[in-house]
């Protein structure tokens, strides 16, 4: 359940009054996913940050995308979580996390400037100095994530997702994993939900979040796009489009969807309007750890779509050959229903006129 | 901040005391930028400004070998606010170097999904970011003087919009609290579910593909549109004239506040909206369609518009270097060295750029960002222009309105305007807006710019819904055009990203990509110094520009400054810095030697 409850939550306060959200979009990114995230509307960034929502403490949200304040008077909070003085706070990491060892000066990604070298602070070295404070550390998108586009060969920076960089075993001082929400970019409200969900958790008010063996939220990715796609019903009676533009199953034409683990057919891209596959955009897998060179190229079929396909086309030929009779015969109406002088529905009337 | 970091030019301004600023990062934008300052406070102005970025993904290095077919997925990731036009750019780059040309009613698709994007990001960034700059809250604390004028000045279009007075508007803007702020907040989301009918997903679309799109057209789908539009429709009629009242009064309280991030008129727009009854996406014919597009591409020096014609703008960019972390590529390879009307392309030229990441120390005196410096070379003076976009809308409608070719009923360009046609919504009756081009390239008529935008992108949204509902009833629904990927190609692709010019430009060889390099609006608005010195056009404009902040350097805001920065709409989806120092004095200048003293430093 994402929320906790509202009984629970009026009868018990928060184990604190304040909570802090800082938000890094410094990694190798796009700020898609903070961009993405202001679409949100279940529940809404403004929804949290107002206290819509019943049982949160008052949360603080700091990420340079809606931020009032710029430069040091923004960066201020940065410099307090590292010293342990902004408590508790959830760290948020955006983009994907360049190697910066692997050459001798200058930077690939930084925020702010040391005051001592007048040189940039990279992202790597906020990482080190926010991560052992943080309550707990979530990944927004596919690049903090897994590493997503700017970790795909033949890349200059050595980008690596978050996991990769703290080591897979990593825990919060609070004893949480990372939680990865992936996505490229995240899918609105699944990011405000998991967020929503770990507020919820650090004031005590839930229990551990439950995450499946890539970090994800499993009552998000617990299902294939496949599964919640309305175009499944085509797979099924083995009708595939064979060109963009129509509304068949896509698998034929670059979907991946039976195989990633994404719930964008079901949930729909914002209140349920758009998507993917469902409307006609192929899935290039962007949630996934393989994400995206496995995919590559995306409007090429997927190698294990050919065997499967062509059984489907076979099978479902025949489903639908039966269906089609069922079908018509669901297009026409009862034979009673007519304008006749006569009465065929079966009832006997006893005072009609005769 | 150390003085490690200065810059090394001298200033020449008669300083009583140069302070140096910095701020790092600028919030409230997309991406990491860095402004470093040298401000005169006794003669309140900025004497010196470089620009900044501090991140560096790659895409140019790590598309080669690539299937073309993948460079829309991969380009869309480029920018986390306005992806779909990166998408977009690279879409049209392909059926060029493909020779496909989409069926109408895909181009219909695209330009109502462009439409929406432009809707929606005018929208958030005008009021939820740059409309932070002039709240309550902000101008209470930069200038108090003027938030009292405000409380006692009427708002000239209060029966339009609601507001009674300015000080009103401005507390509707701020943050989270302020009504009118969570009302835009509210539309950009409604924007965004009309971008996702058409394209699928925001902001990485899903339903784009070279030959066409994959969305299927209904009348469900374009009713949703519709209805939702006509909702934006209706807020536009209150939204131009409220930010019509808000940058009429800073003119007004602030005299002279037209200097504040102006600049020499140097504005490139590359056009949007393709005409699918003239586009074919042939390079040779480029010059006829570009001058089709619904938005006219050009570029405009002084005043005066220097061409409209695509191929001009194309064989006329050059990307320089001079304080950037890159090696040159002059010795690189050549890919394209003329294009297909026999026009020589430059070494400098994006078809034959190689980029060569050289990650090295931040020096202001040397290399100092990780933007390039793009910039347009005039034949005519022979000069490398380092042209601005105006945040988008300023240059679009700059250029638009002095070709005088966009007539649809709803926008009519008409030489020195361009008129807009709002039909009558639910509780408004139809409304002409007229823009007007002003008198100055500076920070308030960038912004005020992109508020026309916003409209002018409805009103052709609306005019898209009727084409296309017309090819619906017509019966003529495909939305893909079938192409084989040549083994040898070149292909570019003209579109506005939502802040201004882009391109992207590619070359297929073997069937792969040989080379790929997109430029987005932000690397000519915020690139630094160029091999001949020519600062960049954010470094420009804050450059000079007069201060009416009323804090001293103890609690400097640099709001001004921020105005000028923001006013270009800055997305550097990179990393950005900005960061105010505590105002560290570098000099105390009295005399004419203390200055050349400080000119050499």
């Amino acid at each position: 359940m994402a929320v906790a409850p509202v009984a629970i939550a009026a009868h018990r306060p928060p184990d604190v009054k304040e909570i802090h959200l800082v938000w890094m979009t410094t990694g190798l990114g796009c700020d898609g996913d903070s961009v993405s995230t202001t679409a949100a509307t279940l529940p809404s960034i403004e929804d949290v940050v107002m206290g819509a929502i019943p049982g949160l403490p008052k949360v603080h949200v700091h990420n340079p995308v809606l931020a009032y304040e710029v430069g040091d008077d923004f960066m201020k909070y940065w410099y307090l979580a590292a010293e342990g003085k902004l408590d508790p706070f959830v760290l948020v990491l955006e983009g994907s996390v360049p190697n910066e060892k692997i050459k001798k000066e200058g930077y690939w990604a930084a925020m702010g400037t040391d005051s001592r070298t007048g040189q940039p602070i990279t992202t790597n070295e906020w990482i080190d100095r926010l991560a052992p404070k943080a309550a707990a550390v979530v990944c927004a998108g596919t690049c903090a994530t897994y590493g997503g586009i700017h970790a795909m060969e033949g890349n200059p920076t050595g980008a690596m997702g978050l996991a990769d960089y703290l080591g897979w075993k990593w825990h919060s001082k609070l004893g949480l994993p990372i939680v990865n929400v992936p996505g490229c970019p995240v899918q609105p409200d699944n990011m405000m939900e998991t967020l929503l969900y770990l507020l919820y958790q650090v004031a005590g008010l839930a229990p551990m979040i439950p995450l499946d063996d890539q970090l994800r939220p499993t009552w998000l990715f617990g299902k294939t796009v496949h599964e919640g796609c309305d175009r499944g019903g085509y797979y099924e009676e083995g009708v595939f489009a064979h060109e963009y533009g129509q509304p068949e199953c896509l698998v034929k034409i670059g979907c991946w969807g039976p195989v990633v683990d994404c719930n964008v057919t079901k949930r729909g891209w914002m209140d349920g309007i758009g998507g993917c596959p469902n409307v006609g955009g192929i899935c290039i897998a962007c949630t996934m750890p393989g994400f995206p060179d496995k995919f590559m190229p995306f409007m090429d079929p997927p190698p294990g779509s050919m065997v499967s396909s062509n059984i489907s086309r076979i099978v479902g030929g025949i489903i639908r050959s039966l269906r089609a009779i069922t079908h018509h015969a669901a297009n026409k109406e009862p034979s009673w229903r007519h304008s006749r002088p006569q009465l065929t529905t079966g009832y006997r009337p006893k005072h009609y006129a005769d | 901040m150390s003085t490690a970091t200065l810059p090394v030019t001298g200033t020449g301004s008669h300083a009583e005391n140069v302070v140096e600023m910095s701020w790092d990062p600028i919030t409230r934008i997309v991406g990491s930028l860095g402004i470093y300052t040298k401000i005169d406070f006794a003669s309140k102005k900025v004497v010196e400004c470089h620009s900044t970025s501090s991140i560096f993904r790659g895409y140019s290095i790590f598309m080669k070998n690539k299937d073309p077919r993948d460079t829309h997925f991969i380009t869309s990731r480029i920018c986390g606010i306005c992806g779909d036009n990166h998408a977009t750019c690279s879409v049209y780059a392909q059926n060029m170097a493909y020779g496909v040309n989409p069926p109408p009613m895909a181009e219909w698709i695209i330009n109502l999904g462009e439409a929406a994007e432009y809707m929606f990001d005018h929208c958030i960034f005008q009021d939820n970011l740059v409309g932070v700059d002039f709240c309550e809250m902000m101008v209470r604390e930069t200038n108090p003087g003027v938030w009292e004028k405000a409380k006692q000045t009427e708002a000239p279009h209060a029966g339009d919009h609601g507001y009674r007075t300015i000080a009103e508007i401005m507390t509707a803007l701020n943050p989270f609290e302020g009504e009118f702020y969570r009302e835009t907040l509210q539309m950009s989301r409604l924007t965004r579910e009309m971008f996702c009918l058409m394209e699928g997903r925001h902001v990485h679309p899903s339903t784009l593909y070279p030959g066409g799109v994959g969305t299927v057209p209904s009348s469900q789908l374009f009713t949703d549109y519709l209805v939702r539009l006509m909702k934006y429709i209706e807020f536009m009629k209150r939204v131009v004239p409220l930010h019509d009242d808000l940058f009429d009064f800073f003119y007004e309280a602030l005299p002279g506040y037209e200097q504040v991030g102006q600049r020499r008129v140097l504005l490139g727009c590359w056009g949007s909206f393709q005409d699918p009854d003239i586009c074919d996406y042939n390079y040779k014919t480029m010059e006829k369609w570009g001058k089709a597009m619904f938005v006219t591409p050009g570029i405009v020096v002084d005043g005066n518009l220097v061409t409209t014609s695509l191929i001009d703008i194309n064989v006329g960019l050059r990307i320089l270097l001079g304080s950037s972390y890159y090696e040159d590529w002059e010795q690189s390879e050549t890919f394209v060295s003329q294009d297909p009307l026999g026009n020589p392309i430059d070494q400098r030229h994006p078809w034959n750029q190689t980029t060569i990441p050289k990650p090295q120390k931040r020096d202001f005196g040397g290399k100092y960002t990780w933007v390039m410096s793009p910039r347009w070379f005039d034949k005519r003076t022979g000069d490398h222009l380092a042209l601005d976009t105006g945040g988008g809308p300023l240059a679009r409608l700059w250029t638009t309105a002095l070709a005088g070719l966009v007539n649809i009923g709803y926008v009519q360009a008409t030489g020195n305007s361009v008129k807009i046609v709002l039909p009558k919504s639910a509780m408004k009756p139809e409304v002409e807006l007229e823009w007007k081009i002003p008198k100055w390239s500076n920070a308030i008529e960038r912004d005020r710019a992109r508020t026309y935008f916003q409209a002018y992108a409805a009103a052709c949204a609306y005019y898209f819904v009727e084409r296309a509902m017309k090819e619906l009833h017509a019966g003529r629904t495909d939305t893909f055009t079938p192409f084989r990927v040549p083994d040898e190609a070149i292909g570019c692709g003209f579109h506005e990203a939502v802040r201004g010019v882009l391109s992207h430009h590619l070359v297929i060889r073997g069937g792969k990509v040989a080379n790929y390099h997109p430029y987005p609006p932000t690397p000519w608005n915020a690139s630094p110094r160029d091999v001949f010195g020519t600062p960049g056009p954010y470094e420009d404009a804050v450059q000079d520009t007069p201060l009416f902040e009323e804090n001293g350097p103890e609690k400097f805001k640099g709001i001004d400054i921020m105005r000028t920065v923001r006013s270009f709409d800055p997305c550097l989806p990179c990393g950005v810095h900005m960061y105010l120092g505590n105002g560290k004095v570098l000099e105390q200048v009295h005399t004419p030697t203390a200055l050349a003293g400080l000119a050499k430093k």
